[in-house]
């Protein structure tokens, strides 16, 4: 898969649930529809909520990816 | 017309109790659901603005409460492994030593602290910002003798059982939680 490009990336490293749904939210209001949004999360829970995020409100999650103990989404805006 | 609309009643004011109803909230107005939550008996106290920054949690009449300790008092304090192996966590009994509520309380927030949870105060302000519907209880008021002013900014006025079932019932999908 050839490399993506995020136009804007929102660290959540240490917090917990609620907090990466909502600051991706509150990420995503300020871009352009179809830019990128790159997600940095440690939350486990957030490998189930981060999609059912995207699925609920339409935005795209174009890849995930684990590294460690890290999390990394790639979320298209609607 | 709403499509879908949740109702959460936050009846419980203990530190555990003020979570899940701000949780969900918050949350379920991300994901485009209009939410609102109606704050009734104790729950009142979770938009208080002093009282928001004291609630506690009681280790006394809570049946769930058996855990371990957590990690940094077991290492700072090793002999509450003993205390675990005999009883898999605060025993109820602790809850009469007086100065235990608090001291379980302040364990409950380093925790949540620790893990990266947000704090209540935090938690009422990203619901607002996710717009969440705050309703204070208006009969609560009453009873507990709470002014307006003395509930934190933000909230919608107060209002009754009809006030929050004509909210819920507008929406073609009507939800409710109580908590």
């Amino acid at each position: 898969m050839e490399n993506i490009t995020a136009n804007k990336v929102l660290d959540t490293s240490g917090l917990n649930c609620p907090l990466p749904v909502l600051k991706t939210k509150k990420a995503l209001e300020d871009m352009q529809s179809g830019e990128i949004l790159e997600v940095i999360a440690t939350d486990p829970g957030s490998k189930a909520d981060i999609p059912a995020f995207c699925q609920r409100t339409g935005n795209e999650l174009v890849k995930m990816v684990e590294e460690g103990d890290r999390i990394l989404f790639y979320i298209r805006k609607k | 017309m709403s499509k879908e609309r949740l109702a959460i009643i936050a009846s419980k004011g203990t530190l555990d109790m003020a979570y899940p109803p701000l949780i969900i909230g918050s949350t379920a107005a991300s994901l485009g659901v209009d939410t609102a939550i109606f704050f009734t008996f104790y729950g009142l106290n979770i938009v208080h603005k002093e009282k928001m920054h004291n609630l506690k949690l009681a280790p006394l009449g809570n049946p769930a409460m058996p855990m371990s300790f957590p990690p940094s008092v077991e290492k700072s304090f090793p002999p509450v492994k003993v205390i675990e192996s005999i009883f898999p966590g605060p025993p109820q009994i602790m809850g009469i030593i007086p100065g235990m509520t608090d001291f379980m309380t302040s364990m409950m927030k380093k925790t949540m602290k620790d893990k990266g949870v947000a704090s209540i105060p935090e938690l009422i302000e990203l619901c607002k910002e996710a717009g969440v519907k705050l309703i204070p209880c208006q009969m609560t008021m009453e009873v507990f003798g709470y002014k307006y002013e003395d509930l934190i900014d933000g909230l919608e006025p107060p209002g009754g059982a009809a006030t929050l079932i004509d909210y819920v019932t507008q929406a073609e999908k009507p939800m409710m939680l109580f908590i």
